[in-house]
């Protein structure tokens, strides 16, 4: 039974929070310079919006409300280390005047700050889901299968490695392209895997796209931003068609596309298409271009695949990943038929070697050819490399339909 | 990050001696070897689990059976060269800092200090692989 003091959950409230709260740890961390302790103070002023606003009502700025409390926190913190320490020992410390931060968004500066190259990616996107995403230690550890204690260590960690690092808004390409990267991971993490509670996953890959949304909000004109976010969104289009109801993994082609959601589609083929004609173009760009050509079509059949093959040549040229190659020789199975393609994978036996995708993109083909027994024994091979339970089913299933 | 477990065998290192007959100050240096590095792993976020078992004469092997209830059987035998003393789960960046912690854990001191070189077998945990694209 619920007792009278038990309210319903706010979702307005949390709502205000989760977006204020990256706003209000960049501002004080800007300020402070301190991350580790920025972050307590921070945490504080939450607990006390929490117990407070619903009292006292909330604040007219709510925003320069957090900053302020979180900022008398970390000085009331710095001063008693300080007496602690040395008496005599006395900065000037200064409050952040209020109109001095309403102007600023620091969400992008802190999300730079947490994907900084001095931090593995995994910790750069342990800590961005922390600070910028809002997601708890303990969010965060059930996403990743490891325990709180674990989780927590690998943040504070993260933290300390980014001591005196500097936090200003770095015009650099490397970083943007870092930060980039690390979303980029976020998304496929939450999209691609099969481990663990499968909501949990799938809110790395909706707190990927809502920060690469909030990226672009800020560099809209950015072709690699829009790109990404283009990408993520064409991608996630098709989370429903792509497992059936056992799990098992559905590729592209068989797909029910009546699954797919077509407001993302339609959102990210627009962005796609802008980001395309925003030069230089990039790897982001192309993947999107690509998406958006598989997404835009109602039947298999009627996939553009002589463009698809087009934009893989471009995608090699720009990267010299031998996944792009192989998606390639599958566009040109598609083009000129299964010969072309299995041609194209020769050259992959080296780079490759025992990789399971060959052996599952040679099955492929070899089906496509009629040669049955081949494509089993591909399909066969490449079951044996994979580590996904899910797709090591799909492939045997292959392999005893074709056998 | 991908998982690995870390399976520590009991036997088929260096050392003839079973652990049970070590000297208190051997078997003292061995464990806090082993204990220094899960502190470490503990530390740098990468421990996920640590179990040490039990002795195999505790064991018992269940078989399902089509015509009786479950058969139970004492279970791994003293014979068996390769018994399970323990495990290790981490969550590391890569395959290279896995083989790096077995290498530890593999130097780990036996009697008078001399390292055992225990094998420690190492198994990827079965999780998904991090390609984007459908085909």
């Amino acid at each position: 039974m619920r007792t009278s003091t038990t309210s319903e959950p706010d979702h307005e409230f949390e709502d205000l929070l989760r977006e204020l709260t990256p706003q209000v740890l960049g501002a004080v961390v800007r300020w402070s310079g301190d991350f580790a302790a920025a972050e307590d103070a921070v945490q504080e002023a939450l607990l006390a919006a929490a117990t407070t606003w619903p009292r006292d009502g909330r604040p007219d700025n709510p925003k320069s409300w957090l900053i302020q409390t979180a900022s008398r926190r970390l000085i009331d913190e710095v001063r008693q280390q300080r007496a602690r320490r040395r008496r005599e020992e006395r900065a000037a410390l200064r409050e952040v005047p209020a109109e001095e931060v309403e102007e600023y968004d620091d969400t992008l500066r802190l999300l730079f700050l947490c994907c900084h190259p001095a931090l593995t990616p995994a910790s750069a996107i342990a800590l961005t889901l922390r600070a910028v995403g809002g997601l708890t230690t303990a969010e965060i550890a059930t996403a990743y299968l490891v325990p709180e204690a674990t989780m927590a260590q690998r943040i504070s960690r993260a933290k300390q490695k980014l001591k005196g690092a500097s936090f200003e808004l770095d015009a650099d390409p490397d970083r943007l392209r870092n930060v980039l990267h690390v979303l980029y991971l976020m998304f496929n993490e939450g999209y691609t895997s099969t481990s663990g509670p499968e909501l949990h996953r799938s809110d790395l890959s909706s707190e990927a796209i809502r920060l690469t949304r909030a990226v672009r909000k800020q560099l809209p004109d950015d072709g690699q931003v829009t790109g990404l976010l283009a990408l993520m969104l064409l991608t996630d289009a098709r989370r429903a068609a792509r497992t059936g109801e056992g799990g098992e993994l559905i590729p592209l082609a068989e797909q029910d596309r009546s699954l797919w959601d077509h407001d993302r589609i339609t959102e990210g083929v627009a962005l796609a298409v802008e980001a395309f004609e925003t030069p230089p173009l990039g790897e982001y760009q192309i993947q999107a271009a690509i998406a958006a050509l598989h997404d835009e079509v109602d039947r298999a059949e009627d996939t553009d695949w002589p463009q698809i093959l087009a934009l893989y040549g471009l995608l090699e040229d720009l990267s010299g990943n031998p996944m792009v190659k192989l998606n390639r020789a599958i566009a040109a199975a598609m083009v000129d038929g299964p010969d072309a393609g299995l041609k194209l994978l020769e050259p992959l036996d080296d780079e490759l070697a025992g990789h399971y995708r060959l052996d599952a993109t040679r099955g492929h083909l070899y089906e496509m050819r009629g040669d049955h027994q081949a494509a089993a024994e591909h399909f066969r091979a490449a079951a044996r490399g994979t580590t996904s339970l899910p797709e090591r089913n799909y492939l045997l299933a292959k392999a005893a339909s074709l056998s | 990050m991908t998982k690995f477990m870390l399976l520590m065998n009991m036997d088929g290192g260096n050392c003839d001696t079973p652990m049970l007959e070590w000297n208190e100050a051997d078997m003292k240096a061995h464990m806090d070897h082993l204990g220094e590095g899960i502190e470490r792993l503990r530390k740098s976020g990468e421990l996920v689990e640590v179990q040490g078992l039990t002795w195999p004469s505790h064991a018992k092997v269940v078989r399902a059976s089509s015509v009786t209830a479950p058969v139970l059987t004492d279970g791994p035998y003293a014979e068996s060269k390769e018994v399970l003393a323990g495990y290790t789960m981490i969550d590391v960046e890569s395959e290279e800092r896995a083989y790096e912690i077995a290498a530890w854990q593999s130097a780990a001191p036996g009697p008078g200090g001399v390292p055992l070189e225990q094998p420690i077998e190492v198994r990827r945990v079965m999780e998904s692989d991090a390609d984007l694209h459908d085909f």
